[in-house]
């Protein structure tokens, strides 16, 4: 089964590395560009056909792993 | 003391650190491997020096924090063990839970390698009674994600509970954010847990400890841990 967590800063946290982007996307000429926050995607593959259990095991993951909830937020999508 | 410094693959201080602790306590300490499930019997302090472990994948100090002897590390300092975590030690320990916050990138997003000052807040830890408190020190610093920041309950509680030992400060001792390199919440440069015996400190004391580096401002933490445990006998 395939799955994909994605991982953000939470807001309120500074982004001085999606500032940066946000500058080199202004000097590159990508116009109307208000603002950018860079966050992770992990694409993984988990065994077995329960997608309960799949969501259960990759909240797992982000919690205790794949994110620091101090400062980042997750979002788990089982996608097949 | 008996010392026990950590080694995590890619950690690449341990070697002066261990110099560092030979030279101040007259012993070398034990190098602990991070797959080893128990610390060395009679360990008084454990050291999780800096580098760059697991390629600072993740998250700096991510992986580290939940390799096997870092379990060893967390009961060892519920029991009130001392733990000296230095700049990748750092992030491991707020990534382990030991402290609170965390290490993000550097505001300016350069990766700072130079001596800066830091103020030591308070003489009356184990970790800093080798110095006056409003003392300024110079220390080395060499990262890319020093950034302490931390929600406001908790920087409020740090600060209300006297646990920053260590700002980033003007030769002078004065707080200003042309001295602070890395953006850090408060000037923020170390701090210890609730309990007072976990230390966690960007810069590195293991550097400036013989005269041959041009400057002796580490020596008074190690010597301050020797005293510490030499009373405590």
């Amino acid at each position: 089964m395939k799955a994909r967590v994605t991982v953000t800063l939470k807001s309120g946290i500074l982004d001085p590395q999606g500032k940066a982007i946000e500058g080199a996307l202004r000097s590159l000429g990508v116009r109307g560009i208000v603002s950018v926050r860079q966050g992770k995607v992990f694409d993984i593959e988990i065994e077995g056909a329960d997608r309960a259990a799949a969501a259960a095991a990759l909240k797992d993951a982000a919690e205790k792993l794949l994110a620091n909830t101090v400062i980042e937020n997750y979002r788990v999508e089982v996608t097949g | 003391m008996k010392s026990a410094v950590l080694v995590f693959p890619g950690i690449n201080r341990e070697r002066d650190m261990a110099r560092a602790l030979r030279l101040t306590c007259g012993r070398a300490p034990q190098m602990v491997w991070h797959a080893d499930t128990v610390l060395p019997p009679g360990t008084d302090l454990v050291v999780i020096p800096g580098g760059f472990s697991y390629g600072d994948y993740l998250r700096c100090g991510a992986i580290a924090a939940r390799a096997p002897v870092m379990d060893a590390v967390r009961a060892f300092a519920d029991t009130g063990g001392l733990v000296l975590a230095v700049c990748n030690g750092f992030q491991i320990a707020c990534e382990a839970g030991l402290l609170p916050g965390v290490l993000m990138r550097n505001a300016q997003l350069r990766f700072v390698c130079r001596d800066v000052f830091l103020r030591v807040e308070r003489s009356d830890t184990p970790f800093t009674r080798g110095y006056n408190a409003g003392q300024v020190i110079r220390l080395p610093v060499a990262h890319g994600e020093g950034n302490y920041i931390a929600d406001g309950e908790t920087i409020a509680r740090l600060e209300g509970e006297g646990r920053v030992l260590f700002r980033y400060a003007s030769p002078d001792g004065m707080i200003d954010p042309d001295w602070n390199h890395n953006g850090s919440i408060n000037a923020i440069a170390g701090i210890v847990n609730e309990r007072g015996n976990v230390l966690g400190m960007m810069p590195h004391p293991e550097n400036h400890v013989e005269a041959a580096m041009g400057c002796t401002d580490g020596h008074g933490l190690f010597a301050g841990l020797v005293d510490h445990f030499a009373r405590a006998a």
